[in-house]
């Protein structure tokens, strides 16, 4: 018989202790994850020691402490790189969030591609951060959003893909991790489709550096009716080294936490997600991307330090990633980062991955036994990372989540910032417990008996 | 909080049977109010004549505390005037937003006086006020 190690054995519970709000609070039962992870006593330490040791505007001075801030926010940046296996740190853009990470996107790139005729690719599964900001650049550009729809269990089927994504196609943006049904979505499956039959774009040729068309200070690469340059010497094939096809950028914020992300196996071009689902500080995002596509890619926000130099006139941009960050960097979260990413490089991925994969199957098993309870989204426990939505028959979520507070389960009740995908599912809102490998068998029994204990209230025993 | 506070019997049963929950053919009012959050939807329906609320009635969708709010004010407005449906609601948002009533004014909500706790719940007030919110937005769009 294969022993079963304390840290994948659920009924047992070596991590809590790590927790300052969990060890201080032992009966909350913390099922909401997925809105923000809990931060491990080294994340808070180490952020509160920026400010007693280091505190100073990175970048900007030339002297010890402000060196030292830079070298902080330097050393997150690699280590960041190396967890998702980046290339070059230079590719990790820091932003405040996922939904920072995915504005920026549509603004410098879909506003520097898109036009008319042209298609953006998302999934019906979409946060509002990844779906919001395509609409919008839709509507400015005129090019047209479509939606992958998942079956009923929230696969993604090779027919819709194969149906969806076209030689029209110039952007696919898709969430690794549902938020609501925790499918992973077959995200290689529609890069690979993605890149090979999707639209290139030579406006990307035009706009990177040294090429023969406009300078990328350029950020709208048109002449003076609106009509895209035709540059010299880029046919309406080429594209940048490395990029083909339609640009395929991944929501990672919920996959992340739980499983390895290797950007390069991945084959997505850019890739975003936050710090603080990550056991990580707030006010941290990240935005990894292919270099020779951040580099053709126009600057977001102008300011402080994302420039060479600027006269009355003009300007001319810094090179990655400082291009990206204007303003100060909240340097104090940022160096926090690198412990977070420590300590679960301490557990180890494999085993955090093991141990949620049987808390969920528990969650999962548990819940479906009860027979007013409905779950959404993949009915085999092995398919689903991180989270499970369910509602209870006629009670809405909202009571559900009052009445499990009042017994110190927290849980999320709403819509999770995915109306679309309510609307689908055929429903207004959801309960959603979401778990993280700090949580152990006694916080889903404790959800098992909370949702006894609102069903007994809604539906009192006949006298 | 306890729970056992807010989600009483008297609110319960007005989840469960309630008495206004119909459409409402001769209403000379109706009005929706909406709590974009949460996605609640509530239609308030009236009968007002010669100044007087002649029957009530309610339709929509949203939690127990913002329909078993409904129905209770639904049958604490009935056969009053406009002005004293204006001040119940007015006493209404004082309750719930934490104020302190006296016991006259207490015994005026009758058994809306149960949703009281939900001033210790910052997050669901605006579900218990969603019917009370309707009611005084349609009251001052007819005065």
């Amino acid at each position: 018989m294969k022993a079963t190690s304390t840290s994948e054995d659920i009924t047992k519970n070596p991590y809590k202790k790590d927790f300052p709000l969990l060890s201080a609070n032992r009966d909350l039962h913390y099922l909401d994850s997925a809105a923000t992870t809990q931060r491990p006593a080294r994340v808070i330490e180490t952020q509160e020691k920026f400010y007693e040791t280091t505190n100073a505007n990175p970048l900007r001075g030339l002297y010890e402490l402000s060196i030292e801030a830079t070298q902080e926010i330097q050393e997150a940046r690699e280590r960041i790189a190396a967890f998702i296996n980046s290339p070059s740190s230079q590719d990790v853009i820091f932003t405040r969030n996922t939904t920072e990470s995915l504005n920026l996107v549509a603004y410098t790139l879909g506003n520097l591609i898109l036009h008319e005729g042209d298609e953006v690719v998302i999934t019906v599964m979409e946060h509002h951060s990844n779906l919001i900001p395509w609409q919008q650049v839709c509507k400015r550009t005129g090019a047209t959003l479509v939606y992958l729809y998942p079956d009923k269990e929230g696969h993604i089927l090779d027919e819709e893909i194969e149906r969806k994504i076209t030689p029209k196609t110039k952007i696919v943006s898709i969430a690794h991790v549902s938020n609501v049904l925790g499918i992973t979505l077959p995200v290689k499956k529609i890069a690979k489709r993605a890149h090979e039959v999707g639209a290139s774009s030579p406006e990307l040729m035009r706009s990177a550096p040294g090429s023969p068309g406009p300078t990328m200070n350029d950020t709208c690469i048109c002449d003076a009716e609106g009509k895209p340059h035709e540059a010299k010497n880029i046919s309406p094939q080429q594209t940048l080294p490395g990029i083909k096809g339609a640009v395929v950028i991944v929501d990672a914020a919920q996959s992340i936490p739980h499983t390895k992300i290797d950007v390069q196996e991945l084959d997505c071009d850019l890739l975003a997600f936050s710090a603080h689902k990550l056991f990580g500080p707030f006010g941290v995002g990240v935005l990894w991307g292919k270099q020779s596509l951040l580099l053709a890619m126009p600057p977001f926000l102008t300011g402080g330090e994302m420039i060479d130099t600027v006269s009355e006139t003009d300007a001319v941009w810094g090179p990655l990633p400082e291009k990206f960050e204007a303003g100060t960097q909240d340097a104090a979260s940022i160096a926090a980062t690198t412990p977070a990413l420590d300590y679960l490089e301490s557990i180890g991925l494999p085993v955090i991955e093991k141990r949620e994969k049987a808390l969920i199957k528990y969650l999962y098993d548990e819940l479906s036994a009860l027979p007013y309870v409905h779950i959404y989204g993949p009915k085999n426990p092995e398919e689903r990372t991180g989270v499970v939505s369910f509602n209870l028959d006629g009670i809405h979520p909202h009571d559900v989540a009052s009445l499990l507070d009042s017994k110190g389960i927290a849980v999320r009740a709403g819509h999770h910032c995915a109306q679309p995908l309510m609307n689908f599912l055929g429903t207004d809102s959801t309960n959603r417990a979401s778990i993280a490998f700090y949580n152990d068998k006694s916080d889903i029994d404790a959800l098992v008996d909370g949702v006894k204990y609102v069903w007994g209230i809604f539906n009192p025993p006949q006298k | 909080m306890n729970a056992n506070e807010l989600y009483t019997p008297a609110l319960l049963d007005h989840v469960s049977n309630p008495d206004y929950n119909h459409e409402l053919c001769n209403a000379t009012h109706s009005h929706q109010g909406v709590n974009p959050t949460c996605g609640d939807e509530l239609n308030l329906h009236l009968v007002i004549k010669d100044g007087v609320i002649e029957d009530a009635a309610w339709t929509g969708i949203g939690c127990a505390i913002s329909k078993g709010s409904a129905d209770m004010m639904s049958d604490l407005i009935v056969g009053e005037t406009v002005e004293r449906a204006s001040y119940l609601a007015e006493l209404f948002h004082r309750l719930v937003i934490g104020d302190t009533l006296s016991s006259e004014e207490r015994k005026e909500l009758d058994e809306a006086i149960s949703l009281e706790s939900i001033s210790k719940m910052p997050a669901r007030v605006k579900c218990a006020e969603l019917a009370w919110r309707t009611l005084e937005e349609m009251l001052k769009s007819q005065s």
